[in-house]
């Protein structure tokens, strides 16, 4: 019987021929990601192991990301204790270079790899054809210690991709309306693997923004095949893969749902859930108090552009603040030296160094009382951008640049 | 408020504006919200500690920094009736008998006596300290003239015709 | 006998000739608020039973200490702040543009001459163009919003001359810091100061800005420059008699004239945690750090950001150093993308935050913690200021600053 790619990644990593679903493994973890959201928790179950040692510290990156720069003494501890973990045991270690998913993107994930990662949105590593999964700081630090860890291998549900996009209409769009159709547990525990003609529509941009939010709809991870478009990136960036896959004409699936790109419109999920969504227009004109451009979602150069062709030559709302956060330094330069940074300081945006932002809602641009954000993060949880009673929309990066210039949600198009 | 006693806390010179109240708490709603962090970067524990009717005595150049009127509130919503002090900064002077604090400069008390000592203090004539008389100045008129109307606030309600 | 500069800013505005020592009520001609204390000026302004604002162009709102927001409450200063600014009709509210004392002069609210206030102590700033400012509590600042008057004390005048050429890698930084610790840290309490001689005359309004931002750090009511050619140049006007009659006379009564040779002075360092603990940095070389500040009212102008992409270009800061920038405001930010400063200072390895306070009033934007050290461009180094009071900060030149960034250690 035939693999999915989810499955074929296992069975690499695991050294066995074929799984499938259902089977529980001992694999052999090629990366294990974490950020400064759970490290030093992790620091300090490692320290308190007897005779603790990392098993492959190559294998190790960690990222300050969230609350970056740093905005209390009581983060200012958990960061110190991680650069110093991080110095003494030769850990590759990034601060205030991005957001840690952008900076696995760009610099260490390769396709056909298995890589844990102590975040959830560790899952967007499948644009590149790598099994990423969100774990807790517990299985980090088996893996860590072990290099090893053990895997329930999951049903996938596919996703067949025909047409193409409408201008307006972002990746983003397409993934908040595939959540909201299967619900927020829809993939619980399961791979989502997306495919077909239509994916050569997508660029690499896009195809993160759509793996990195399938965690939304409670997947395990997400996939997509390793085709010229994901080649070309790889190359880009001086890396090579460790395994193309695609899955099986005869694997199994859970589910297989046919979506036609060209359907997609606009979207908005409301508060206080990702499968909360309405076509973007249904909330047109609910008055705004902030916006934010960036996170692992939505903060890459692609989205920058985006945002700014929609924001030239206008100003934004008075009475909005629209925090524009680049999802890492590369972006950020990139962006410095296409104009566009500029294009969002004319127009008065609040442009912040490349990190987590308000997405994490634990610092930057956190929002009080009452108020409402748009959002291109990636979550609208109650409470989840600062205050228990606020009110987070998400939206695409051109939903969100086009209510920064109204000062209520509305989207490109109401831009002239 | 012409005579009354109290029980010393004794601080040293430069008592800055982010020692008597850090920036990180200029937000919180109230000035009592804050007040349990006054000090807290050199002595955590002195807000909880400081009682209704006592008394700060410091050395030179205290309230020096930030123009923050949150640094004479916190030590008035402590309970501190007075301070005392080899010198003050400017903006923390203005802003204290704008509030109603009571400032008094002495160059020599701080160094002749002891945290817990129990003092009196004359207004406008002298602090009495273990047996020795310190005398103190007073105020010139117009400022004398603010404290007696209880602080700028009511003299400006007093202007606007609010109060008598 | 002649008059001080500041004597005749007051002389000016009053019509007095007022001497050090009198007591004066000021017409103000132009107010600063920002985020931290509207809530309270506003709560203050009706409590004294003020019905309108004395005139409301004169009045400025400007949002830096909070901008981004760090904490769930802080959005509540700016919903008060527009409250506030609608129900009285006021225009000049800067929502994110950067630092307010950078604001009121770059964008034209004070000119030489004015007599200005602000609830920040480093609103000294505008003395750098010639103007009289000082930093005041929220009950004053809602006095003044009610009547357009305050009442002060005429200072007594520190005169300071600086005659020469500074050596290489000294900038105005090292000279107000230098004074600041003969001066010590209450040295100019109540007083004025006043600077002459050619080499302020040779200085940028933007240095200037630096040593005048800094005043308040030994006490200082105020600190006065005389305004010039580069000062119209900067606020956008021409000099008429009256400016150009800005400067302190020979023989005014200065309480205290002190001169410098510009030779003379090197880089130096404040060192934890006073203002007015000044080491040449050559004394306290390969002490390690944490981090790196470059920013603030003091020290966040395109002349700095200049000199410190001159030190970094094409290197990198070392390893487990965090350097932050912060530009003081949207327009310096802006001009540093178009000649090519932030992409060079990005590609050294700095987090360039959006313009604001940041780090300086340590409420976000690189908060330290035990046994750290930082370098920062600033103006303050009290115990506690960026994080647990046992943080180390160094206060110096961007300069100074950036070459520490590279070195990882204390370094001139």
């Amino acid at each position: 019987m035939g693999m999915t790619i989810a499955e074929k990644i296992i069975a690499l990593a695991a050294g066995v021929d074929s799984v499938k679903a259902g089977d529980i493994h001992t694999v052999e973890l090629d990366r294990l990601l974490s950020n400064d959201g759970t490290t030093h928790l992790t620091i300090d179950m490692y320290n308190n192991l007897k005779n603790p040692k990392i098993a492959d510290v190559s294998k190790l990156v960690w990222v300050i990301d969230h609350n970056v720069p740093c905005d209390s003494v009581k983060t200012a501890a958990s960061h110190k204790k991680m650069r110093d973990f991080a110095k003494e045991n030769g850990i590759k270690f990034y601060e205030g270079k991005g957001v840690c998913h952008q900076i696995m993107m760009e610099n260490h994930v390769r396709p056909g790899e298995l890589i844990f990662g102590a975040d959830s949105h560790t899952c967007a590593y499948g644009a590149l054809g790598a099994f990423g999964t969100g774990v807790g700081c517990t299985d980090y630090l088996y893996g860590m210690v072990t290099g090893h860890s053990w895997v329930l291998v999951p049903e996938t549900i596919r996703f067949n991709l025909t047409g193409k996009l409408n201008p307006g209409v972002t990746a983003r769009d397409l993934i908040l309306t595939i959540i909201g159709k299967i619900g927020a547990n829809g993939a619980n525990y399961k791979a989502m693997e997306f495919a077909g003609e239509g994916m050569k529509t997508l660029n690499m941009s896009d195809r993160i923004s759509i793996c990195n939010l399938c965690v939304e709809a409670g997947a395990k991870t997400a996939l997509m095949e390793v085709d010229d478009i994901a080649m070309d990136y790889l190359k880009e960036h001086g890396r090579t893969p460790k395994a193309c896959f695609s899955s099986d004409a005869d694997a199994v699936f859970a589910a297989t749902y046919n979506i036609d790109m060209s359907t997609i419109v606009p979207i908005v999920a409301k508060p206080h859930f990702v499968d909360n969504v309405v076509p973007a227009t249904e909330c047109s004109g609910m008055r705004i108090d902030e916006a934010f451009l960036g996170s692992c979602n939505n903060g890459r150069i692609e989205d920058l552009r985006l945002a700014a062709s929609v924001i030239k030559g206008h100003k934004i709302a008075p009475t909005v603040r629209f925090l524009v956060v680049p999802a890492s330094q590369a972006v950020y330069e990139q962006a410095l030296s296409e104009g566009l940074i500029d294009i969002f300081m004319e127009a008065g945006a609040i442009v912040m160094n490349p990190n987590c932002s308000v997405c994490w809602g634990s610092c930057q641009g956190v929002i009080g009382e009452g108020e409402t954000l748009i959002s291109t993060g990636t979550r609208n949880f109650k409470g989840r951008a600062g205050h228990k009673d606020s009110f987070v929309y998400l939206a695409s990066s051109a939903t969100v640049a086009a209510s920064a210039i109204k000062g209520c949600i509305a989207t490109a198009d109401e831009i002239k | 408020m012409d005579k009354f006693k109290g029980r010393v806390w004794l601080l040293g010179d430069d008592i800055d504006t982010d020692i008597i109240i850090p920036t990180e708490y200029l937000a919180l709603k109230t000035v009592n919200d804050m007040a349990p962090y006054a000090f807290s970067p050199l002595r955590p524990e002195l807000a909880g500690q400081i009682k209704e009717g006592d008394i700060i005595v410091a050395g030179k150049n205290f309230g020096c920094g930030s123009s923050r009127e949150q640094a004479p509130e916190v030590i008035k919503a402590l309970g501190i009736k007075a301070i005392i002090a080899k010198s003050y900064a400017r903006i923390f002077f203005r802003n204290s008998i704008n509030n109603g604090l009571l400032l008094i400069e002495n160059p020599d008390l701080h160094d002749e006596i002891k945290e817990g000592d129990e003092i009196e203090v004359c207004v406008g004539q002298a602090v009495c300290a273990n047996g020795k008389e310190y005398p103190i100045s007073s105020l010139p008129e117009n400022l004398l003239d603010i404290l007696n109307a209880g602080g700028l606030v009511k003299a400006m309600r007093r202007l606007n015709g609010l109060e008598d | 006998m002649g008059s001080t500069l500041i004597e005749k800013i007051i002389k000016n505005n009053t019509g007095i000739d007022a001497k050090a020592g009198d007591i004066v009520t000021v017409n103000v001609d132009r107010v600063m608020i920002h985020d931290i204390f509207i809530p309270f000026v506003a709560d203050k302004f009706e409590e004294m039973g003020f019905k309108k604002l004395w005139d409301p162009d004169k009045v400025v709102l400007i949002y830096d200490h909070l901008v981004p927001a760090s904490q769930v409450d802080d959005t509540r200063h700016f919903r008060k702040g527009n409250e506030f600014a609608a129900k009285y009709g006021m225009k000049n509210v800067h929502h994110s543009d950067g630092i307010c004392h950078q604001l009121m002069t770059e964008a034209g609210y004070v000119k030489p001459g004015n007599v200005v206030f602000g609830t920040d102590s480093h609103t000294t700033t505008y003395g750098s163009v010639g103007a009289f400012s000082s930093g005041i509590g929220y009950t004053e600042m809602a006095s003044i919003l009610g009547t357009g008057k305050l009442w002060i004390k005429v200072p007594e005048t520190i005169r300071v001359n600086i005659n020469g050429k500074l050596p290489e890698n000294v900038t105005s930084k090292d000279i107000i810091l230098t004074l600041i610790g003969d001066l010590g840290a209450d040295g100019a309490t109540y007083k004025s100061l006043e600077f002459a001689g050619d080499t302020v005359e040779n200085m940028s309004v933007a240095s200037r800005m630096t040593i005048s931002n800094m005043a308040i750090e030994a006490g200082a009511k105020c600190g006065l420059f005389s305004p010039d050619e580069k000062t119209a140049e900067y606020c956008n006007v021409m000099l008429d008699d009256t400016m150009k009659n800005l400067y302190g006379d020979e023989d005014a009564d200065y309480c205290h004239v002190i001169n410098y040779n510009a030779e003379d002075f090197v880089p130096v360092m404040a060192c934890p945690s006073q203002v007015d603990k000044i080491r040449p940095v050559s004394e306290i070389k390969g002490t390690p750090i944490d981090q790196v500040f470059i920013g603030s009212c003091t020290n966040g102008r395109l002349e700095d950001l200049h000199n410190a992409a001159a030190i970094l270009k094409g290197k990198k800061v070392a390893p487990f150093v965090k350097l932050i920038v912060t530009p003081a405001s949207r327009k310096i930010y802006r001009e540093a993308i178009a000649d090519g400063t932030l992409s060079i200072l990005s590609e050294a390895g700095a987090m360039i935050t959006h313009p604001g306070c940041g780090l300086c009033c340590g409420r976000a934007g690189g908060i330290l913690t035990d046994g750290e050290r930082v370098v920062a461009t600033n103006n303050r180094n009290f115990l506690g200021r960026m994080g647990t009071s046992k943080v180390e900060i160094y206060l110096a030149s961007p300069i100074t600053a950036a070459k520490c960034a590279l070195a990882g250690k204390i370094t001139d």
